[in-house]
């Protein structure tokens, strides 16, 4: 079976700053992947190129069933393919119901001309019922996004992914700003899910590294330095080095 | 429905019915007939504006090139009908009846003798008929729309940038009619648009009949946009307006959305800029000019932005205001010095109301309500 997502040799400059150096990984169908690295490695980088954001200078990203190249693609159709993005401050419609953020996100044809005819069923209601009841949210339904509080929020980004129903799912650093519960309840959400997809966590905090306790790609200046289990990892000299010999 | 739409559409037929019977019993003359059905178009056009820029967060400031291109597609029948029927009188009286040639050459010298030519241009092919220079009110506008939109959207370009791009195509579009050989008879305009040609009932009654097409286009339209926001498509075109990259990551073709909202809109602004210049009876390039998109925004800005019912409030009271104040009617204000003369300080007072509005209450009139 091919990987997922395949990413080859991929860089990317900006004004003569190498942010991406011929990168290349893979990650499977269902997989959970911790990727690491200090400030200004490549991490956001690397999920700006995945979706979209951003254009490398050279490389390929290969992904999903039949393999397609997701350089040709506009934010919008990668996300329809199947790649959902977490942000790491939440990012949800602020101005807008619980209920309308979590309907917007929920897997229905996204051309303008399908979105007015667009009337939700009983089915969609129920949809979005059970997401909110997932992430906890179901009594906030019609409460407004903005009145949330910030652990809300980001468990309302998280049922927004859910309803997208992504392939591959990138979570740019989930445990910022969470409680202690709130993170063994993300781990636990993100180890579930990692059991149907593949899901890649951006992450600072090795202690929720470790609680995820999953393979570890190291990124530094731009590339792969070390890949394997956290213990493997950090028992490597140079991630040792360049990473963790600092702290 | 929502509450709010079914209030204003009961309000729209009552205040249409008690006009109607005003105007029949002499209470209200002709003119200010005329000036409430050109402010329900106005109302309108702040609709339109309101769906584009308070729902979709596009400040166009040019959709009252829109409006007049609307209303110049219209004027173009209504003058070649009403000239014709001048021409064929004037003729009639040799002993040969006329040709279709001659025809041609008198509403030819007629039209376009003010600009010194009697060569009918061929953006007038159509003239001659009313169901296809209908179809140009919406075609020539929604297209200009479509184009300009899928340019600028394609490429990405937003905020300020969009509303200096859409203020330069107003702007060109302006200068372009004021051009004598631009066919539409440069700063002349097209005149006499009051008359509705083949009707032979007076003006009292044919300010009604405008008066009425005026309400049921703003009655509909305003239903038009309130379903339009009404559903998810309003959901999406809000998150647009608050952050669009965030609009793309959940797989919504941005640009598609934009292109529609703003394509709808100009339509919206062309049909109501097609009922106003019958009622207004001229129309020129000035009407073009930015400075009247920018009083469009104005008028939605204080009304309420993202409320329907508010850009109709908006408009219509600052039109009417801005007539009252304008028209000489209100009373000067000597202060022994200084005569505070309306006409002049109107444009004063209606800019410290825009910035009183913005800082006091920045949902607008619309946004007390609640």
């Amino acid at each position: 079976m091919s990987a997922l997502l395949e990413v080859r040799g991929v860089s990317v400059s900006f004004d003569g700053f190498r942010a991406i150096n011929n990168l290349s990984f893979a990650i499977d169908r269902a997989e959970l992947r911790a990727v690491i690295g200090p400030n200004g490695a490549g991490k956001t980088t690397f999920m700006d190129i995945v979706t979209g954001k951003t254009r490398p200078d050279a490389g390929d990203v290969i992904f999903g069933d039949p393999p397609r190249s997701l350089l040709r693609m506009t934010e919008a159709q990668i996300a329809r393919a199947g790649v959902g993005r977490k942000f790491q401050r939440p990012t949800v419609f602020e101005d807008q119901s619980v209920f309308a953020n979590l309907m917007m996100a929920l897997n229905a044809p996204r051309n303008p001309f399908a979105v007015l005819r667009f009337r939700p069923t009983s089915r969609h209601r129920d949809q979005v019922q059970d997401l909110a009841e997932e992430v906890g949210l179901a009594p906030h339904l019609t409460r407004v996004a903005g009145e949330l509080s910030h652990g809300q929020k980001q468990w309302l980004e998280i049922g927004m992914l859910l309803a997208q129903d992504p392939l591959l799912l990138l979570v740019d650093e989930p445990a910022a700003g969470m409680t202690l519960a709130e993170r063994e309840h993300t781990t636990t959400l993100l180890r579930r899910l990692a059991t149907t997809r593949a899901v890649v966590v951006v992450e600072h905090d090795m202690e929720f590294v470790r609680r995820l306790d999953c393979r570890v790609t190291v990124l530094h200046e731009g590339s792969v330095l070390a890949e394997g289990s956290l213990d493997h990892v950090t028992a490597d000299p140079q991630v040792i080095d360049v990473y963790l010999g600092r702290g | 429905m929502r509450r709010s739409t079914l209030i204003f559409l009961a309000l729209l037929a009552l205040s249409t019915a008690a006009v109607t019977v005003m105007a029949g019993g002499g209470l209200i003359s002709t003119s200010f007939v005329k000036t409430l059905g050109m402010t329900l178009c106005l109302c309108l056009a702040a609709v339109a504006m309101d769906l584009v820029w308070g729902y979709a967060g596009i400040l166009s400031l040019g959709h009252m090139a829109f409006f007049a291109l609307g209303g110049y597609m219209i004027g173009m029948w209504l003058m070649w009908a009403r000239t014709e029927a001048i021409v064929v009188q004037a003729l009639s009286g040799q002993p040969l009846p006329p040709t279709a040639e001659e025809i041609r050459q008198g509403i030819g010298g007629q039209i376009f003798g003010v600009v010194g030519t009697s060569d009918i241009p061929w953006i007038w092919s159509f003239a001659h008929s009313l169901p296809l220079q209908l179809l140009l009110v919406v075609l020539v506008p929604g297209l200009l729309a479509a184009v300009f939109g899928w340019l600028a959207f394609r490429s990405r370009v937003t905020g300020v940038y969009l509303s200096i791009l859409t203020q330069a195509m107003t702007l060109a579009l302006a200068l372009y009619l004021f051009q004598n050989d631009s066919g539409l008879r440069g700063n002349n305009g097209l005149s006499g648009l009051q008359n509705l040609p083949g009707v032979s009932a007076p003006q009292e009654v044919t300010a009604l009949w405008l008066f009425w097409a005026s309400a049921l286009a703003l009655a509909g339209g305003y239903l038009l946009a309130a379903w339009v926001v009404g559903g998810k498509f309003g959901s999406v075109i809000r998150a647009i307006r608050d952050d669009e990259q965030r609009v793309r990551f959940l797989g919504y073709p941005v640009e598609g959305f934009k292109l529609f909202v703003f394509t709808l809109t100009a339509v919206i602004a062309a049909i109501a800029g097609a009922l106003y210049y019958p009622q207004a009876g001229i129309i020129n390039p000035a009407e073009m000019m930015p400075i009247a998109s920018i009083y469009l925004a104005v008028w939605v800005a204080i009304g309420g932005r993202g409320r329907l019912y508010g850009a109709v409030i908006g408009a219509a009271v600052v039109s009417l205001l801005s007539s009252w104040f304008t028209g000489g009617r209100a009373p000067s204000i000597p202060l022994g010095f200084y005569t505070i003369d309306w006409v002049d300080w109107w444009q004063v007072l209606l800019g410290l109301a825009f910035v009183l509005v913005t800082l006091l209450a920045p949902k607008g009139i619309g946004g007390l309500f609640r």
